[in-house]
């Protein structure tokens, strides 16, 4: 079959490789009709995220049709069932599973030992996301493996279009996230640093949840233009100061809720002096994340609120203002998305019409010219807000 | 592309049986440019650190005696540029290449003496000077032109609220959702009011 597969720092290729095999009975194959290409595969793009290897496929936005499937699955999917692959694989057994907590599985990180020297204890497996998140092959291919699937995938019923679903794998319940675990009430201002994928998504989950006013921050026109279509009032960086601007739409008092959808790579310019010095240390091994945006959050947040993080961090920080953070008596949520938890609600949503998320896509290609897309989505030509590959 | 690196053959010992591996490689998202950075990022390390190392061996080959300061300084700057050069940010260790190009000539030259025995090295030298600048140059300038921005051909998407309901009719159509008990913050200000007078 045909898959996107890391060889290197922005060394992308549309590869032939063998096909995905059953190894467990809780398995399935899935034919992959539908895939994208998500704001954090950047990351793996520039090779920040450790413990990737080459020939690793890529990839954890898909969906596509069960094709294969093991004997411990019993009937709960069968062959031609339409299915969403949420990016978690989860075993549904665990006590953090039972929790709801399922970004933090137990069970279904097959690397363990790996990334409990990194990160104290393993987190959950994931796809197409490097060997310390289990080395799982990714969904940027014709077929993917799917163990656990039984409790990992999210059935959806046929009439209702690809584009509609498949972010039902990601950046719908990470944007829904981003916004439920900031608890928002109707009085709230809430800040949404970065208008890239899972931004919009969180800005139309801030709406949809109600929150007074909406505020999106970033510096490229088309995606402020997209941010604003859904109510959103804008900040340009470029133009104007964001803590002026945030305090001057909550009379002085800063935005109760912050939330921040850029994680590790904050942009980079000679007029934010930090992000500079971020990224000498991070070329000099100095620092791993750059981290601007926390340090902006934890500046203009109102006393008591609340941030909440769904950009991927990967390693060290540095010069975090915790005296800030800490007498303002800020609260903190972050986290992989628990996204088992929310696609049934989200799926009824969609066919509800209360959201349509196809609204993100701005390119749809063939598989073939994946690697090319990659190069497009990081450079923010073409206007790219999210690409959707075709197998 | 059909060769497979042999590093991706390595690193299958870390993939389990059913797992895909590659058979083989298409082309890939680095594209010329790209590659041309990198190996000039790595020359410029190698170039650095002889500098660096061995400053006396150049001052002498070019009849500059006493500049060997001069040359570490160089040298410096030269591993500054490789390391730019293989980041992402490839453009400016790529343009810094160009500036520091420029200096590397301009000090070369006040050594093209006719006094200078090493005078021929000289030449031989600013040659190659010249030509690494023209590699440095070109490489600069695909490099930029293919990884920047289109300024003012911008898409119009004020039309993707996402919202087949409308912007208005959307703002709280999910309030039926009830946060969840471990996700819920502090408490609106109705409640607290009503719990202190209750007290």
């Amino acid at each position: 079959m045909r898959a996107l597969v890391w060889h290197g720092k922005e060394d992308i290729r549309c590869d032939t490789v063998t096909d995905p095999e059953i190894e467990d009975g809780r398995d399935v194959i899935v034919k992959v009709t539908s895939c994208a290409i998500c704001g954090s595969d950047l990351h793996l793009f520039h090779n920040f995220i450790p413990a990737m290897l080459p020939g690793d496929v890529l990839g954890h936005e898909t969906m596509g049709e069960v094709v294969e499937t093991g004997r411990g699955v019993k009937g709960k999917l069968k062959k031609g069932d339409r299915v969403v692959v949420p990016f978690t694989i989860v075993c549904g057994e665990c006590d953090q599973c039972k929790r709801g907590y399922f970004s933090v599985c137990q069970k279904s990180n097959r690397k363990k030992h790996l990334a409990d020297k990194v990160f104290g204890h393993a987190t959950a497996g994931l796809f197409g996301y490097s060997h310390l998140t289990g080395g799982y092959p990714g969904g940027q291919a014709e077929y993917l493996r799917v163990p656990f699937a039984d409790t990992t995938v999210q059935k959806v019923p046929e009439g209702i279009p690809d584009e509609k679903l498949l972010f039902l794998s990601d950046i719908f319940p990470t944007g829904w996230q981003a916004a439920v675990q900031a608890d928002i009430q109707p009085t709230d201002t809430v800040a949404i640093w970065g208008c890239g994928p899972v931004g919009q998504m969180t800005i139309r989950s801030a709406i949809l949840l109600g929150a007074e006013q909406v505020v999106a921050i970033d510096n490229i026109p088309e995606r402020l233009e997209m941010a604003e279509a859904a109510g959103a009032i804008t900040i340009n960086f470029d133009e104007e100061s964001v803590v002026e601007r945030l305090n001057e739409l909550t009379e002085g008092e800063g935005p109760e809720k912050c939330i921040d959808c850029i994680g590790m790579e904050s942009h980079v310019t000679p007029t934010m002096p930090d992000t500079v010095y971020d990224r000498a240390k991070q070329i000099l091994l100095a620092e791993s994340d750059r981290p601007h945006v926390l340090r902006e959050m934890i500046y203009v947040c109102r006393p008591g609120g609340l941030i909440s993080i769904p950009g991927v961090y990967g390693g060290l920080v540095d010069k975090i203002p915790m005296g800030a953070a800490m007498n303002k008596g800020l609260t903190f949520r972050m986290g992989q998305t628990h996204v088992q938890r929310w696609t049934a609600d989200l799926l009824r949503r969609i066919e509800e019409e209360q959201i349509d998320p196809s609204f993100v896509i701005t390119h749809e290609v063939p598989l073939d010219q994946g690697p090319e897309m990659y190069r497009t989505f990081r450079d923010k030509q073409d206007s790219c807000i999210k690409v959707v590959l075709n197998p | 592309m059909t060769n497979i690196l042999s590093i991706t053959s390595l690193s299958n010992i870390t993939r389990s049986e059913g797992d895909p591996k590659v058979i083989h490689s298409g082309p890939s998202s680095r594209g010329v440019p790209d590659s041309l950075a990198k190996a000039l990022g790595w020359f410029s390390l190698g170039l650095g650190l002889t500098e660096l190392l061995a400053p006396r061996r150049i001052t002498q080959a070019l009849g500059m005696e006493g500049k060997e300061a001069l040359v570490r300084v160089y040298g410096a700057r030269e591993i500054g540029s490789g390391i730019l050069s293989l980041s992402v940010d490839k453009n400016l260790g790529l343009w810094s290449r160009v500036a520091g190009d420029g200096l590397d000539i301009a000090t070369v030259l006040t050594a093209l003496r006719s006094d200078n025995p090493k005078r021929d090295n000289v030449g031989i030298a600013l040659a190659l000077l010249v030509g690494i600048t023209a590699i440095d140059l070109i490489d600069a300038r695909s490099s930029t032109a293919r990884h920047s921005r289109k300024v003012g051909r911008q898409r119009s998407y004020q039309d993707r609220s996402g919202f087949p309901r409308g912007v208005q009719a959307s703002r709280g159509a999910a309030r039926d959702f009830k946060t969840p008990p471990d996700l819920r913050h502090a408490p609106p200000l109705a409640a607290v009011s009503q719990h202190t007078s209750a007290a």
